[in-house]
C-alpha cells in the first residue's frame, strides 16, 4: 500500500475517451445526457457528478507537425481531465459531515452513505470537481478507484488507456517520471510542453498531475488554484468585529435610553 | 397516412436520383484519394471554436455553480434577524427596558430557530440526513461551525422564551427568571456568531464575487440582520423605542458605508453586484437597507411625534425588504460570478462588454 498518483499525458492522449466509459462502467456512473456542444468534439464539456473522467479536445490554428496533422486542417490537443486529489483540499475541508476523506492511498473520497448533501464542498472546490446530483441531492467525484485500489488493482481509466496516456503509480516516481518526460519532449522540440500540479499554491500539489503543451489554461487548469481555507482568518476576524459592533452598540442605545429616563 | 409508429429522421428526405448519384461520388472519391475534399453540409454551429489562452477553454466555466437556490438565501435572512433580535432583547432585559421589547425579542429569536433548521433541511438533496452534520465538529468548515452555533442558539433562545412566557402566564418566579436570564446568556454568546456567520460561510469560497469581499460580507450581512430584526421588532409594536431607533441609524449608516465602498471599487469580480438582474437586487436591495431608512429615520426624528410612528414604521418595511433583498442579491451575484469563466484563469475582461462567440470568431 502506497501514496499513489495520476500522470496524465496530453501529448500521448488519442482522445478515444476510453477512459471515461472505463470509468462510467466500473463505477455505474450513469448517462449524463446526449448534447451536440459545437466545442470540437468535446460534448460533455466539463467534469462533473456522472462525468469522473472529461476528455478535453483543445484545437489550435493549424500548425505543421504539432500533434502530427496535415498542414490545412486544425491542430488537436486531448487531455483526459479528472479530480486533481489535492493535498490541502477544499472540499474536504469545508464537509461538515465528515463525509469526504483522505484515503490510505492519499485520494480524496466523499463517503456517499455519510454526504448529506449540504453542497459546500461544490462551491469550495477551485478545480470545479465536485457537484451535487439534482436527484439524488448527494455530491459525487472521482473515487480515486478507491474500491479498486484496495484490492490492489490500478483505477479504471488508467486500465483502460490504450497509449498510457494515463499512467498510475507510487506518487513520487511518477512525479520523476512526468519530469523526465517533459525533459524529453523539450529535447525532441517541444518546448511547451509543461507540468502541472499546483505545487506552488495552497492547494500544495496534486495526486492527479498533467503534462500538457502551451498555455495549461486552455485545458481551463487554473493558473493559481487556492483552497478557500486560506480566507478563513480574514472572515472570522470581519465576524469578531461585527458582534462587537454588535454588542456595543446594542448596549451603548440601551443605556444611554435608560439614562435620558422615561419620555 | 403515415404510421405515427414510424419515426421520420430530421429533414425527412425522399431519396431521388440526384441523392444516389452523389453518395456514390462521395464513395468513388474515398476509394481514390483515401479522403473525402468536398465540405459538404456544414454543421450547424461550424467552423468549430478553437481553444486559446485568450479563450479559455471554449468559454466553459471552470467552477461549479452554487447548487443553492431560494432557500439558503432566506435562511441567512432568517438567521441574522433572529441572531441579532436575542442579543438586543438580553440587551433590553440586562437594561431594563419595557418588558414587551424583551419578550418581542425572544419570539423573533425562537421563530428563527424554529425556521432555520427548516429551510436548512428543505435545502438539503437528502432531508434525513441532516444529522449527518451533528457527528463531527470541524473548525475549518464555516458551515460545520454554523450548524453548532445554530445548535447552540436554539437551546438558549427556545429557554429564554419558554421561561419568559411561563412568567407571563403565571407570574414571576426566581427559578424561571434564573433559567431565562441563563437562556438569554445562551443565546446572546451563540447569537453573535449566529446573526453574521453566513458571511463566513459564502466568503470563505472560491467563488470570486464572495471570496473578493471576505474582509467585509460577515459585518456586511450582521448589520443586515440587525436592521431586519430592529424592523421586525419595530413593526411588532415597539416603534416608540429610542435605543431601536438609534440601532436602525446605526444600522442604516453601515449600510449606507458598505454601499458606496462597493460601488467605489471597481473589478471585474465586482461586475456581478452592479450588472444584470443580479446588480438590480443587490443594488435595490442596498437602497432599501441603507439610504432609505436612514432618510425616514432622521425625518421621523425631525417631524416630532406627529409622523414620527408612520415613518418609523415605513422605515422598518423597508430596512426588512432590503435586508432579505441583500442575501438574496448576494447568492444571486455566486451564481453569476461562478459561470464568468475568465476569472479563475485570470483572463482579462475585454473591454465594452466581452462575449465569447466574437472572442472565437477572431482566432477561427
Amino acid at each position: 500500500m502506497s501514496v499513489t498518483a495520476f500522470l496524465t499525458d496530453s501529448t500521448l492522449c488519442i482522445g478515444c475517451k476510453a477512459c471515461e466509459v472505463a470509468c462510467k462502467e466500473w463505477n455505474g456512473v450513469g448517462e449524463d445526457g446526449l448534447n451536440w456542444t459545437g466545442n470540437s468534439y468535446d460534448n460533455t464539456g466539463a467534469l462533473g457528478h456522472s462525468t469522473w473522467r472529461h476528455v478535453k479536445f483543445v484545437e489550435y490554428m493549424p500548425e505543421t507537425g504539432f500533434g502530427g496533422n496535415a498542414p490545412e486542417l486544425n491542430t488537436w490537443a486531448f487531455s483526459s481531465d479528472v479530480c486533481k486529489h489535492c493535498e490541502n483540499a477544499g472540499c474536504l475541508e469545508a464537509c461538515p459531515t465528515g463525509a469526504i476523506v483522505r484515503t490510505e492511498f492519499g485520494g480524496v473520497y466523499v463517503q456517499s452513505d455519510v454526504c448529506n448533501g449540504c453542497a459546500y464542498c461544490v462551491v469550495a472546490c477551485p478545480f470545479g470537481v465536485v457537484q451535487r446530483n439534482p436527484d439524488d441531492g448527494r455530491a459525487f467525484k472521482c473515487t480515486f478507484c478507491y474500491d479498486r485500489q484496495k484490492a490492489g488493482l490500478i483505477p479504471a481509466c488508467a486500465k483502460a488507456c490504450p497509449t498510457e496516456s494515463i499512467k498510475f503509480g507510487e506518487i513520487e516516481s511518477l512525479k520523476l517520471r512526468g519530469a523526465e518526460r517533459v525533459e524529453e519532449l523539450h529535447s525532441r522540440g517541444m518546448q511547451d510542453a509543461n507540468l502541472y500540479d499546483s505545487a506552488d499554491t495552497s492547494v500544495g500539489g496534486t495526486h492527479a498531475i498533467f503534462i500538457v503543451r502551451g498555455d495549461p489554461r486552455s485545458y481551463n487548469l487554473p493558473p493559481k488554484a487556492e483552497i478557500p481555507t486560506i480566507y478563513l482568518k480574514k472572515a472570522w476576524t470581519s465576524s469578531a468585529i461585527g458582534a462587537a459592533m454588535l454588542l456595543g452598540g446594542t448596549l451603548v442605545a440601551f443605556l444611554a435610553d435608560r439614562q435620558r429616563g422615561p419620555e | 397516412m403515415k404510421d405515427p409508429k414510424i419515426r421520420t429522421m430530421p429533414g425527412g428526405r425522399t431519396p431521388d436520383i440526384g441523392s444516389e448519384k452523389r453518395l456514390a461520388d462521395i464513395r468513388r472519391e474515398a476509394e481514390i484519394r483515401g479522403m473525402v475534399k468536398a465540405v459538404g453540409t456544414r454543421p450547424a454551429g461550424a467552423p468549430f471554436p478553437i481553444a486559446a489562452p485568450q479563450t479559455g477553454y471554449y468559454g466553459i466555466p471552470l467552477l461549479k455553480e452554487p447548487a443553492w437556490t431560494w432557500e439558503i438565501p432566506l435562511y441567512f435572512f432568517v438567521g441574522g434577524a433572529s441572531g441579532a433580535a436575542a442579543v438586543v432583547g438580553a440587551i433590553a432585559n440586562y437594561t431594563g427596558a419595557d418588558r414587551k421589547l424583551v419578550r418581542d425579542a425572544e419570539w423573533i429569536a425562537v421563530a428563527g430557530t424554529v425556521l432555520s433548521p427548516m429551510l436548512l433541511i428543505a435545502d438539503l438533496g437528502k432531508p434525513s440526513r441532516f444529522l449527518n452534520m451533528l457527528r463531527v465538529f470541524k473548525p475549518q468548515s464555516p458551515m460545520s461551525v454554523g450548524v453548532w452555533v445554530l445548535m447552540g442558539f436554539s437551546a438558549g433562545a427556545s429557554a429564554a422564551a419558554f421561561a419568559g412566557f411561563l412568567q407571563d402566564r403565571y407570574g414571576p418566579s426566581l427559578p424561571l427568571r434564573i433559567l431565562e436570564n441563563a437562556g438569554q446568556t445562551v443565546s446572546v454568546a451563540f447569537g453573535l456568531p449566529f446573526h453574521n456567520y453566513t458571511g463566513v460561510l459564502i466568503g470563505a469560497t472560491v467563488i470570486p464575487v464572495w471570496n473578493e469581499n471576505v474582509g467585509n460580507l460577515p459585518i456586511h450581512f450582521g448589520t443586515s440582520g440587525l436592521s431586519a430584526a430592529v424592523g421586525i421588532l419595530e413593526l411588532m409594536g415597539n416603534d416608540e423605542s429610542r435605543a431601536l431607533q438609534a440601532l436602525g441609524l446605526g444600522a442604516a449608516v453601515i449600510e449606507c458605508w458598505e454601499g458606496l465602498r462597493l460601488e467605489a471599487k471597481s473589478s471585474p469580480s465586482l461586475e456581478p453586484l452592479k450588472r444584470g438582474t443580479s446588480g438590480k437586487i443587490v443594488r435595490t436591495g442596498g437602497l432599501l437597507s441603507g439610504p432609505i431608512p436612514l432618510a425616514l429615520r432622521t425625518l421621523s426624528l425631525m417631524l416630532g411625534s406627529k409622523h414620527s410612528t408612520k415613518l418609523r414604521r415605513a422605515a422598518a418595511a423597508s430596512a426588512i425588504a432590503g435586508s432579505l433583498l441583500t442575501r438574496m442579491g448576494w447568492i444571486y451575484a455566486g451564481h453569476v460570478s461562478a459561470r464568468d469563466w475568465r476569472l479563475p484563469l485570470q483572463i482579462p475582461h475585454l473591454a465594452g462588454g466581452s462575449d465569447v462567440e466574437r472572442e472565437h470568431r477572431k482566432f477561427v
